[in-house]
């Protein structure tokens, strides 16, 4: 066999296996248990079985590097840190294995609602956290904080560039109806919640609804959208916006932040028909064998050093009286909307699961993004 | 005993990661496509063929015919590009046929994702290709070449010609010269001479290159969601979202096979010609 032959039939080869996996490569997928699993060593072997193991799963980064140590180090806990990179990756994972295998899981309010719903999550005695007294009393208004303790806040709204865009958007209206310097110059998010966010709120709907009717006018309303879009966009529209490509995108207020940490003219504003309320939060799965190491975990991460972590790193807000307290002017200036107070935020919608409204949400989904072709 | 044992020492390691790895998976999913959701996004064990009848939605066959559209278009682009390139290539000396090969699977050396990024970088409105035709004074606005059919054709295009030219380029090595030259002595004209000797005899290697573009184009999700800025939805979208959005699995499934069919179908035409060609 000649050279160029061989390197066909190998190359061949390669090829059978990527057809037959398609575009796998994309997939934010976990990271396999031996590469990201991170186990802190004891510091002493009486200490391993006095006080247990943990495992936790969380997002990648999105806690200081060296908590984990610092938390066995003082507690003598061991934890094993697995990552996840979606909501849906997580519960996918708890829903199979029936809550085991973790005992203390990081995941957004409205998965944390079905999964207590499904009775997978243990109830949350805050007595057992004296550090949740940091946390603000606005929080306990939240439905699903019974099984889940908020770690981190916000709201979704428009993030624009004040220094291009010629007035102030204040509407829905502004993102889904645009005037025509603003044409092609839009991006909505694609995440199914957030992607009929905007048409839910700009008809005056509950971001919850489950209402066939209104849910067929959200429809129509984002079909007519969709004309005037540059892209639907869930990671980048940050990096649109400081291009210039686009000029006004709906954004998680914290995601608005690192445009705005590339440029100052970016503004972020909550429409005026309102918005949701996301919480980012802990939970504790209900077969965890170690659920006071679990509690112990949970009052760590609120204290008040790590929320401020949370907020100069991260630029989320934080459920914590402790730390929106005393971050400093320059942050708080810099980045406008971590001064968004609980109040303002509680009187957006809690985002909860829809149940067995899902399929219509996904039917929606669907039409919206299917249509124009 | 001895003839048993040595299929099975050769075999054994591959059947078993195939066992594993890929029909393992595939007979779950198939197990899970009769299944129901439950309200929380569970998988409910209780049959049903409501997955499969709500593939005949109205917005699902919009969605599988735009995709069969753009996958066989990226696959007729492909085979005009890939068969000139294959044949160009199977004219050189050893040593450039070598470097030439090299060439062409270079681009395998970085991920797919990464090199679809790339794409945003040279085709967007404020992107390199746009700034260079400003300054070549060929346009006076910033042009976005990105969010529509066009950057979808580009990125599929880019990423599967390869899987095109491969098999051409050793279907046309393969072909005996001499062939060509007894028909030219005939005299036939080049035209002729290719539609009625090179075509029929590489015919193996244009359906090969055919399937090896069109199975990975009809299931791609990725290069839509950023070249095309998510409003061209194809089926893979659709079954990602299902998956990972919507959380439903069962409906999921039950995509995911429909597109199998369409696949399998497609691989039977292909062993039927790969038959007729070595008969005749």
């Amino acid at each position: 066999m000649n050279a160029p032959k061989l390197l066909v039939s190998l190359f061949l080869l390669f090829a059978l296996a990527l057809s037959a996996c398609g575009g796998s490569s994309s997939q934010p997928t976990a990271p396999s248990p031996v590469g990201s699993t991170e186990t802190q060593s004891p510091p002493s072997a009486a200490q391993t079985t006095t006080k247990g193991k943990i495992v936790i799963s969380n997002w990648d980064a999105y806690m200081p590097a060296d908590l984990l140590e610092k938390f066995t180090a003082e507690t003598g806990i061991q934890v094993e840190l697995a990552l996840h990179a979606t909501n849906e990756e997580i519960v996918g994972k708890l829903v199979a294995s029936k809550g085991k295998g973790f005992d203390v899981v990081f995941m957004t309010g409205q998965f944390a609602d079905a999964m207590a719903k499904m009775g997978l999550l243990s109830e949350i005695d805050y007595t057992k956290l004296p550090n949740s007294t940091n946390l603000f009393d606005e929080v306990k208004r939240i439905p699903f904080t019974k099984y889940a303790v908020p770690y981190t806040w916000g709201t979704t709204g428009l993030c624009y560039r004040s220094d291009l865009v010629n007035y102030e958007p204040d509407s829905w209206y502004d993102l889904l109806k645009p005037k025509a310097e603003l044409v092609g110059k839009i991006t909505m998010l694609s995440t199914d919640r957030w992607l009929l966010l905007p048409a839910q709120k700009a008809l005056g709907f509950s971001a919850n609804t489950t209402d066939e009717a209104e849910m067929q006018q959200v429809k129509e309303l984002l079909i007519e959208a969709k004309k005037t879009l540059l892209a639907y966009d869930d990671t980048t529209f940050y990096s649109k916006l400081v291009s210039g490509e686009a000029l006004l995108v709906e954004a998680w207020d914290g995601w608005c932040n690192y445009g705005i940490a590339e440029n100052p003219d970016i503004r972020f504003v909550i429409p005026k028909e309102g918005s949701d309320l996301w919480v980012d939060a802990m939970v504790i799965p209900e077969p965890s064998e170690n659920k006071e190491a679990a509690y112990a975990f949970i009052d760590y991460v609120l204290r008040p050093e790590i929320g401020t972590w949370v907020a100069e790193n991260i630029l989320y807000k934080v459920p914590n009286r402790a730390v929106m307290g005393q971050l400093s002017a320059d942050l708080l200036n810099s980045f406008e909307n971590l001064t968004i107070p609980p109040q303002e935020l509680l009187k957006q919608e809690a985002l909860q699961d829809v149940g067995e409204a899902q399929s219509l949400y996904s039917s929606v989904v669907a039409e919206v993004l299917a249509s124009g072709q | 005993m001895k003839k048993l044992v040595s299929p099975l020492v050769l075999l054994g390691p591959a059947l078993t990661w195939l066992g594993i790895f890929l029909v393992l998976p595939l007979a779950l999913i198939f197990v899970y496509s009769f299944f129901q959701r439950g309200a929380f996004g569970q998988i409910v064990p209780q049959f049903t063929l409501g997955n499969y009848m709500r593939l005949f939605n109205p917005t699902v066959l919009k969605v599988f015919l735009n995709s069969l559209r753009i996958a066989s278009l990226v696959t007729v682009l492909a085979l005009l590009l890939g068969y000139p390139t294959a044949y160009f290539i199977t004219q050189q000396s050893a040593r450039w046929k070598n470097t030439l090969l090299v060439l062409v699977i270079l681009p395998f050396w970085t991920s797919y994702l990464i090199r679809t990024y790339a794409w945003i970088v040279l085709l967007n409105r404020e992107g390199v290709l746009s700034r260079l035709l400003i300054s070549l004074g060929l346009s006076r606005e910033p042009i976005s070449f990105l969010y529509n059919d066009t950057a979808i054709f580009i990125g599929l295009l880019y990423g599967y010609l390869p899987f095109m030219v491969l098999p051409l380029y050793s279907s046309i090595e393969r072909l005996n010269p001499e062939l060509r030259e007894a028909s030219f002595d005939l005299g036939a004209t080049p035209l002729k001479t290719f539609l009625q000797v090179t075509l029929p005899l590489t015919l193996r290697g244009v359906v090969t290159g055919a399937i090896f573009v069109f199975v990975p184009s009809l299931g791609n999700f990725f290069v839509p969601e950023l070249l095309g800025g998510g409003q061209r939805f194809m089926i893979g979208n659709m079954i990602n979202n299902q998956f990972l959005k919507a959380r439903d699995w069962p409906y999921g499934s039950a995509m995911a096979f429909g597109v199998m069919a369409i696949v399998l179908i497609l691989l039977l035409f292909q062993a039927w010609i790969t038959r007729r060609t070595e008969q005749s």
